[in-house]
């Protein structure tokens, strides 16, 4: 005999299109009526791109080591970030700045990890959260860790993760899919798909039609939003963390957006990738939509947008100079090599770092 | 007090540490109602229940990384992989992430895990369940190695790696998992991470091993010994960071050393102590140094292995080598 036995869908969800507009013919979240909530949400968002070309700059203009930028993820982000709870647990990878900022990460944390200065990742946002973490889709396990322990505790508490479309082919995200069906995890697992893995674009990274997909495969509950569409990827982060901490298990969002800038401040994505399709993605990018939303909803001007901008230059400025007083004025100690390697210094690494006092860096840290 | 094997003694650890602390948790492939490819967590699900003693999805890059996640959380995971061959799926998650949590974070969060696995070779096993891959571990810097060589050793330094706050990688000889039995009191007292245990006294060479190793170094300390040759037997057990005054005190003493480990020689540990006693005790020295080790050769199949195995007839030889240099 044959039979199917199984099959499959992945819904897309979209509220608001790239005009700005609602979608007709569903029903909109009530998020698309709370002009409030919906104006705080889009301050960080233009809060976390100011942040962001001031970051660049800083690079290109030495202040600053390599620096992953996040234009055009900050939809995205945001809905991450705002739908958490404080006692929940963030794996982000390394461009997720916007999320971490509504958890209380300060920008001067984010300037000092990419200024080469480790306290960086001991960050102002809550001690439970991960540090950035460059090994692609590694934080996928760590953040399924984390959920394990809460469930294994009793804890109503939600573990958090993100990876790219490149991290999406690692076994690391596969595993931790796996684990969090096993063992029904208060998990979400977010794929922030920005359509290029540095420079493989998503049609060379596999024929899946979708990312979720993978999620599905696993046993999870998958679903794919606009990720450009800040209504659309909240609501369904509401939806998935809901799930997690009432016990009904773990899934997968794949948010699509588009990283409009190079993968890193070391990458030139020129030479990779057409300028009409960047082009073509600036249209669809999340702030102006929101934007557009909310001056059509009468929230929004001009005027509005001016003052926050130049209030957002000022936040820029002043973690600019938190970061490069603290960097300059209180550099870290050469003991602090030694200090943090483990709870209690073994004896060769005291004598070790005998040698390392004796003989710092000509210059000192820099 | 019940005489116990070294297998025994590691579930004896386990379990007292279980009860003690409700924060342990064993995590591995067939670790719960089968009690482990070789028994060492035998009756822990029985005991302590299926969310004490989680048996895995198969997956080795899982259990590091899932471990990593809740040793940051308060937990302290005790990871099994089923065999040390299989471990190195698992070198992304205890390199990038256990070893350095702590100090990539300032301090601000942890990796109190371990990670054990049977370990090298001789027990007949199939392909790629024989290596001796200590020197992997033991050269990332934040983590620590321990390798036990007894009942009691094995018993004390294992509640000690779990106690540990930061991340230990505990391999188990299993070739002497059950080689011999001792009494083991389950009184909960640990034995001492980063020191080196001396097992026999001795004042013309010092034999310096770890490990299953144990067994044929303590065999030829009694062959020499007939021939009047006084061999004083350390057992290293921490091999990182390794615990060099012991070694350097004895060698101080001696003035010979034969260093023996099953592993191959390049880049083995062995190199490193060798190394070290160049540094700080060459003028003690009277003999060349010497190393009886595993073949920088892949592990044969078991038909052979017993040739790659380092013997006691090996080590006899290597000491009476030196020992001709007066």
């Amino acid at each position: 005999m044959a039979a199917t036995i199984a099959s499959f869908k992945v819904d897309f969800f979209q509220f608001l299109d790239q005009e700005g507009r609602l979608v007709d013919g569903v029903q909109i979240p009530a998020l698309a009526r709370d002009t409030k909530q919906l104006e705080s949400l889009y301050r960080l968002m233009t809060l976390t791109r100011v942040f962001d070309k001031k970051a660049v700059a800083l690079q290109r203009t030495g202040k600053l080591g390599t620096y992953a930028s996040c234009l055009g993820h900050e939809a995205a982000h945001v809905a991450i970030g705002s739908a958490m709870r404080e006692e929940d647990c963030f794996a982000p990878m390394y461009r997720e700045y916007a999320a971490q900022f509504f958890r209380g990460v300060k920008m001067s944390d984010v300037l000092m990890y990419w200024g080469g200065d480790e306290r960086g990742n001991d960050f102002a946002g809550p001690k439970h959260d991960f540090p950035w973490c460059v090994p692609i889709a590694t934080q996928c396990l760590h953040a399924a860790g984390a959920a394990l322990a809460y469930k294994l505790h009793g804890q109503p508490r939600v573990a958090v993760s993100v990876v790219g479309d490149g991290g999406s082919s690692k076994g690391d995200f596969l595993e931790a899919i796996n684990a969090a069906s096993a063992w029904k995890l208060p998990l979400v697992l977010v794929i922030v798909n920005n359509q290029w893995a540095i420079s493989v674009p998503r049609a060379k990274q596999n024929t899946a039609r979708t990312l979720a997909q993978k999620g599905i495969a696993g046993g999870l509950p998958s679903i794919q939003v606009d990720g450009n569409d800040l209504i659309a990827s909240r609501w369904a982060m509401d939806k998935a963390i809901a799930a997690a901490r009432e016990g009904r298990g773990a899934s997968v969002i794949e948010m699509l957006t588009y990283r409009l800038s190079d993968h890193t401040t070391a990458d030139d994505a020129r030479r990779y990738r057409d300028q009409d399709e960047v082009d073509s993605a600036w249209k669809k990018e999340p702030l102006l939509r929101l934007r557009n939303y909310l001056t059509d909803q009468g929230h929004w001007d001009q005027v509005k947008e001016e003052e926050l901008l130049s209030e957002c230059a000022e936040r820029v400025n002043a973690a600019v100079e938190e970061y490069q007083d603290r960097i300059n004025n209180d550099p870290q100690p050469i003991d602090s090599m030694f200090n943090y390697m483990f709870k209690d210094l073994p004896h060769h690494l005291e004598e070790q770092r005998e040698i390392a006092r004796r003989f710092p860096a000509k210059g000192g840290s820099h | 007090m019940a005489e116990i094997t070294l297998v025994e003694a590691v579930t004896l650890a386990l379990a007292h540490e279980m009860e003690a602390d409700p924060t342990v948790v064993v995590f591995g492939e067939d670790v719960g109602v089968n009690g482990g490819v070789f028994r060492a967590t035998a009756g822990l699900q029985q005991k302590f229940g299926d969310d004490r003693v989680l048996d895995t999805p198969l997956a080795e890059v899982m259990i590091a990384g899932m471990c990593v996640g809740m040793a940051s959380q308060g937990m302290k995971p005790v990871a099994e992989a089923q065999f040390e061959g299989f471990m190195y799926p698992m070198v992304d998650h205890i390199v990038n992430h256990a070893a350095r949590l702590r100090h990539r974070t300032r301090g601000r969060m942890s990796c109190p895990v371990v990670f054990r696995a049977p370990w090298g070779g001789g027990i007949h096993a199939p392909e790629h369940h024989s290596d001796s891959n200590e020197a992997t571990w033991a050269h990332f810097p934040g983590v620590r190695t321990v390798i036990p060589s007894s009942p009691s050793r094995a018993y004390g330094l294992l509640l000690a790696a779990i106690r540990d706050p930061d991340p230990v990688v505990f391999l188990e000889p299993k070739r002497i998992y059950r080689w011999q039995r001792e009494e083991v009191e389950d009184n909960g007292e640990e034995l001492p991470l980063d020191v080196c245990f001396v097992l026999r006294d001795g004042t013309d060479i010092t034999l310096v091993t770890w490990g299953a190793m144990v067994k044929e170094t303590m065999e030829a300390a009694l062959e020499l010994e007939k021939s009047g040759v006084s061999a004083e037997v350390i057992d290293v057990a921490t091999v990182a960071p390794i615990d060099m005054e012991t070694i350097i005190e004895s060698v101080e003493k001696t003035g010979r050393c034969v260093i023996v480990h099953e592993a191959p020689k390049h880049c083995g540990v062995g190199g490193e102590i060798a190394a070290g006693l160049a540094e700080k005790a060459i003028w003690h020295l009277k003999a060349p140094i010497k190393r009886v080790t595993g073949y920088d050769t892949i592990m044969p199949l078991y038909r052979s292995e017993m040739n790659y195995m380092p013997s006691t007839e090996r080590i006899v030889s290597a000491a009476n080598e030196i020992m001709e240099f007066e």
